[in-house]
């Protein structure tokens, strides 16, 4: 049965134009159909069946009672119908489900559907289709910049903060500080965060790894330099190499650091990329009473071998003939590459311990986290 | 000139040069080479201008006007009246709030990153990340930073310590399924070895951290952290002290 309404356009586009629904993407019907992807959300949305074929521009079905009453509907005999709420189990299912579908009920069906599109868009964005429909608004600059000035326009990805609904709205995710921010716009401020999911912003920057978080697009630096002059002479309030931890590295710098580039991990970070306040010139010091304290929040080692943990540990163990703890081997979880490179030095006990979780190849880190196996 | 400068759309970021100010010439030495029209400029500025010209002539004077008060401003907003008066805008969140989640809407203070007019645009910073970000709206984000300096919002701080917001140790951590990702969290560990070590630099100056609460929180919940982190991981995005419901 198709739609009597005959709308040319699908609910799922139409709520995918609506003002403030421009971070969504939209869900494919195929993945909607399939119920695997649909798992545990029956109990989480009322008026779930309903909601379901609002969704997919489904005529709810129907038995001949239902069609009989439909017709009287159209005599505008509402008014038993009107006070069933204390009354509900004196009318047949039929008679309740179209009572569901009356105009009045029609506002609840639609903040169900919103609320299991939300849910399922969660979960359709984590999907390989998903991901990559995002990927192409993140392409078109859809999501936004970074407001951070050292960012320098850096494209942003919609996120939750919690994957329950109602609980926070739609964050904004920056590859290249590692940080969140609230959309400047406030229309977003009335979209769940958890349509979006904790998930999604990592997982998405660890598919696409050949993006280039810190590369400048056209409408990124138009964005970030804000009429700013090319010409920067003159005092500057950009850090410039004070201290040894900022000097520029001598290190060879590895292809590949905890399963990141280098030039991707938190680029927006680190010398030269973070602010330090001056007056007339002169920093403001540390142990000012209203000094700085929250330079660390912005630092990245120059020599990004300062991450590489395990070999760390093991450079400053090996000298003292010690043997990795048993507790603290799970304190790293390897990359696929790490885990070859360090086979000959790691001790077996470590790998039987990584092995027996199934997750030798996750670039995830297991430390205070309950593990998954 | 004053009154309907500030009052103008694009404009919120400014308070209002007192008259005597403005009228002092000490306050504005040098400036007259900054400006083209000098003099006229200035009439235009303190309400005496009086010059018949054409509408091209009258329309570059009112920007050179509006130069010159942006550099008396970056003067007047470190004085005593100056400071006094950002401080009533930056109360009422006049230059907007922070965007970073975890600063909870800390009001922000413009600022320059250079001196020199002309150089780069105005930027928002605060005090809670002691970081900078840029203005939302594109008026704003014309506006020369140089009309409020590089040490104005520091200044600030050090003659209102009590304006100074409560710093948070707090973070975003990213996740994936509820894991920590490697990367970052490799990184943010090393930040906080960098933040441990400040902690122990002023310590043995014998100067506060300002994290002295927060740090005292985490030890009397210490105890069933465990718990919490087995239920609510996945949802927990925020690393150090939460807030208890
Ligand atoms: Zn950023
Ligand atoms: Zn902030």
């Amino acid at each position: 049965m198709s739609s009597s309404s005959n709308a040319a356009e699908s609910w799922i586009s139409a709520f995918c134009s609506l003002v403030g629904h421009e971070y969504f993407a939209e869900v494919s019907e195929e993945f909607i159909e399939d119920d695997f992807n649909l798992t545990g959300l029956q109990s989480q949305v009322p008026m779930y069946k309903e909601a379901l074929e609002m969704i997919l521009d489904v005529e709810p079905e129907e038995d001949e009672d239902d069609e009989e009453e439909e017709e009287e509907e159209d005599d505008d005999d509402d008014a038993v119908l009107g006070d069933a709420n204390g009354t509900g189990d004196r009318f047949t299912r039929a008679a309740m489900r179209r009572q569901m579908r009356m105009a009045s009920d029609l506002s609840v069906i639609e903040s169900s559907a919103e609320l299991l599109y939300g849910l399922i868009h969660q979960r359709y964005i984590t999907s390989r289709p998903g991901i990559q429909q995002m990927a192409e608004k993140y392409e078109l600059c859809n999501f936004g910049l970074c407001p951070r000035v050292f960012c320098n326009g850096c494209r942003v990805l919609p996120v939750g903060c919690s994957d329950t609904p109602g609980q926070e709205t739609v964050k904004l995710f920056c590859p290249s500080c590692l940080d969140v921010y609230t959309p400047p716009n406030s229309r977003f401020q009335s979209v769940d965060g958890a349509f979006f999911g904790t998930t999604f912003g990592c997982l998405f920057f660890m598919t696409f790894t050949e993006l280039d978080v810190g590369a400048r697009t056209a409408d990124s630096a138009a964005g970030a330099t804000n009429g700013d002059k090319p010409r920067q002479q003159g005092p500057s309030t950009t850090t410039t190499l004070p201290s040894p931890l900022q000097g520029p590295s001598t290190t060879p710098q590895p292809a590949v650091i905890n399963g990141v580039t280098p030039s991707n991990l938190a680029p927006g970070l680190g010398p030269g990329n973070f602010y330090e306040p001056r007056i007339y010139g002169f920093r403001v010091s540390e142990r000012a009473k209203s000094g700085p304290r929250m330079k660390w929040l912005r630092m990245r080692p120059t020599d990004v071998n300062e991450l590489d943990e395990c070999r760390r540990y093991y450079e400053e163990h090996e000298e003292d003939g010690l043997e990795v703890p048993v507790e603290d081997q799970n304190m790293v979880d390897m990359t696929v590459e790490q885990t070859v490179e360090r086979r000959k030095k790691a001790p077996i006990r470590r790998r039987r311990a990584n092995t027996a979780n199934g997750r030798t190849a996750s670039p995830m880190d297991t430390n205070g986290v309950v593990d998954g196996g | 000139m004053g009154e309907q400068f500030i009052s103008s759309r694009g404009n919120e970021y400014f308070c209002e040069i007192d008259e005597e100010y403005l009228t002092d010439r000490f306050n504005l030495t040098g400036l007259n080479t900054e400006v083209q029209y000098y003099q006229y400029a200035l009439d235009l500025v303190t309400d005496v201008f009086d010059l018949e010209c054409d509408d091209d002539m009258r329309e570059q004077i009112e920007k050179s006007a509006r130069h010159l008060y942006g550099l008396v401003h970056a003067r007047y907003i470190v004085t005593t009246r100056g400071l006094a008066k950002m401080i009533e805008k930056f109360k009422q969140g006049a230059f907007g709030k922070c965007p970073r989640v975890i600063c909870e809407q800390q009001p922000l203070l413009p600022m320059g990153q250079h001196d020199t007019p002309n150089v780069s645009a105005v930027k928002l910073y605060c005090a809670k990340c002691e970081d900078i970000y840029n203005p939302k709206s594109s008026r704003h984000a014309a506006i020369d930073g140089a009309y409020f300096g590089t040490s104005f919002h520091n200044i600030l701080f050090q003659v209102y310590p009590a304006m100074m917001p409560q710093r948070t140790q707090r973070r975003y951590e990213p996740r994936i399924y509820g894991f920590r990702v490697h990367a970052a969290a490799a990184l943010m560990r090393w930040q906080d070895e960098r933040r441990e070590e400040m902690k122990e630099r002023l310590r043995s100056a014998r100067v506060e951290t300002g994290f002295e609460i927060e740090d005292a929180g985490d030890e009397d919940i210490e105890e069933d952290e465990d718990d919490v982190e087995g239920e609510d991981g996945i949802d927990d995005m925020f690393e150090g002290q939460m807030q208890r419901v």
